[in-house]
């Protein structure tokens, strides 16, 4: 089974790419499966459930959500084999851009959008400079400049990727994409493979439910600002 | 392989990779290491193995990779050159029943063609197949030909060489510049020999085309329509790489059209408009009907068309006059 690890931030368009490259899947006669990951809800598995595609959804709720992700990860591959799907598709959202869900040769691709401005591929981390494929979306609303300016920032942090434009509303790019997507490797289990970063340590008094703030309650790993 | 860059990188100290390579100071940038300038006698090498682990993981970074990604970056660079494209050739696929388009469509750099056909009828896949440099092996399986030749893989692969610079009317400004700091940032970025010099020739020729004029230091998400596709479309005249400037409608406001499409055709750009104004299509070379998904006639623009221009010129005027009455307070009347 094919198997991709779509990330990017809230609302840079991994659904409506997803969505788009679904459809050109479906052309190719495969069979499809998407796997949303998400924090508290979403409503996105429905607009999957439409296109007629195999879909779980996974919500981490007061756990952080790229743990929730490593901790599920095998097992939603599993359900894929399972159901005998030609292609399966993870979607988490990069929450605090120093996750990423990304998995040692696995394709990588991370969904990121002109309207965020060209300072944002600095600022995000492992999920962008570590992808395979880089996606920028909503470029049918900025100016040729700007996309040029964000085209080439991101560049400059990920090197390698290879870096395409879709519009998630035509779908302009979209079979472009899927195409090489389409060529990415085949998996038989994500067992002993590893992240292609490790996630931020965090465990402290407050992962685990403390609610009050001051110096007594703070225990752990907790670091204060610079003065 | 031991290549150019990563030589570069293992032998040149900071000091003189900056001086070679001046885009690698954005590179130093975006990853946060601000404090290069402190290791300037030292190789990019060395450099890393004073970055405190502590650092690396608070930035979510690592040796192995930062070594990686800016030998890619130095490689990528390096080897980009320009190709000048003269001439793009399409070669007719299928309409969306599987009829054949039965077309070969050559144009050729300061043409203007323009694009016609009703919503959904299949513009934006044209345009896509011409962007992606289609090879029969889309949806229409068209084959696109740059110089007559089939296109190298870069066209589809490098952000350098990005075939289709676009401009619709949904497009704006999201950025919190200046025209001046803007247009800049464009130049910049595109590693331009003399970014001021490109910055006047921007600002100048935009001021040209807007029928208000504006400054350098007018906030670009603040400029009126007009004013926004006229700085558009110098700057894409001016500092965009692509050859093919593709634009979905100019609306007449604002903004000095003929004037807009000659410059695009001065600089030597191949221009494609999706357009149903009838002034547009007409200063076109060529039109294009889309009909079900496939180009299902060329139409070669001639005098007899184009007679109809100064009449349709002297209605849009017309309206133009009452528009501005309007706006000034006038009260229109009928009689002239």
């Amino acid at each position: 089974m094919k198997f991709l690890t779509v990330s990017g931030p809230p609302s840079s368009g991994k659904t409506s790419i997803i969505l788009k490259v679904i459809d050109a899947f479906k052309e190719r006669g495969m069979n499809v499966g998407v796997v949303k990951f998400d924090c508290l809800a979403t409503d996105d598995d429905t607009l999957y459930e439409k296109k007629g595609v195999h879909v779980k959804k996974g919500l981490s709720g007061a756990l952080c959500p790229d743990h929730y992700f490593v901790s599920n990860v095998e097992a939603c591959f599993e359900w894929g084999k399972n159901l005998e799907l030609d292609i399966l598709i993870s979607e988490s959202a990069g929450l605090c851009n120093r996750c990423s869900p990304h998995i040692k040769d696995i394709m990588a691709i991370c969904v990121i959008d002109n309207l965020s401005g060209v300072n944002t591929p600095k600022k995000v981390g492992p999920m962008l400079k570590s992808a395979d494929v880089v996606v920028i979306t909503k470029g049918d609303i900025v100016s040729q400049a700007e996309r040029e300016v964000f085209a080439s920032r991101v560049k400059n942090v990920n090197p390698k990727a290879m870096i395409i434009n879709v519009n998630g509303v035509t779908g302009q790019g979209a079979f472009e994409l899927s195409g090489f997507l389409f060529d990415s490797d085949e998996h038989e289990t994500l067992k002993g493979k590893k992240l292609r970063f490790s996630m931020p340590s965090a465990l402290c008094s407050y992962c685990l439910g403390e609610t009050r703030i001051g110096e007594q309650y703070q225990m752990g790993n907790v670091r204060k600002m610079n003065s | 392989m031991q290549t150019a860059a990563s030589s570069a990188i293992e032998e040149l100290k900071i000091r003189e990779l900056l001086e070679k390579y001046p885009f690698v100071k954005d590179y130093f940038d975006a990853f946060g290491l601000d404090d290069y300038a402190d290791y300037q006698e030292k190789t990019f090498c060395e450099y890393i193995e004073y970055l405190s682990e502590d650092f690396l993981e608070e930035n979510g970074l690592e040796k192995g990779a930062l070594l990686e990604s800016i030998t890619d970056l130095l490689d990528t660079m390096e080897t980009e050159e320009q190709e000048d494209v003269n001439s793009i050739t399409i070669y007719g696929g299928k309409d969306k029943f599987g009829n054949p388009e039965n077309i070969k469509l050559n144009i050729n750099k300061g043409e203007v063609v323009c694009i016609v056909g009703p919503t959904g009828s299949g513009k934006s896949r044209l345009l896509a197949d011409i962007e992606w440099v289609a090879q029969k092996d889309t949806p229409t399986g068209r084959l696109v030909h740059i110089n007559g030749d089939k296109p190298d893989k870069k066209w589809r692969f490098s952000i350098e060489h990005k075939l289709v610079a676009q401009l619709s009317q949904n497009m704006n400004f999201v950025m919190d510049l200046t025209v001046e700091e803007f247009v800049k940032m464009h130049a910049e970025s595109r590693l331009v020999e003399n970014p001021d010099i490109k910055v006047d020739e921007v600002f100048n020729l935009a001021n040209e085309l807007a029928g208000e004029p504006f400054e350098r230091d007018t906030q670009i998400t603040s400029l009126s329509g007009g004013q926004s596709r006229a700085l558009m479309i110098a700057d894409t005249a001016v500092l965009s790489k692509s050859p093919i400037v593709l634009i979905d409608e100019i609306e007449n406001a604002g903004i000095d059209r003929q004037k807009a499409l000659n410059l695009l055709v001065k600089k030597e750009k191949i221009v494609l408009m999706a357009t149903h104004d009838p002034i547009l299509a007409l200063l076109g070379n060529k039109r294009l009907v889309i009909k079900n998904g496939g180009i299902s006639k060329i139409i070669e623009v001639d005098d007899t068309e184009r007679r109809l221009l100064p009449k349709l010129r002297e209605i849009d005027n017309k309206l133009l006059e009452y528009r501005n009455r309007l706006r000034n307070g006038e009260i229109l009347d009928g009689v002239n």
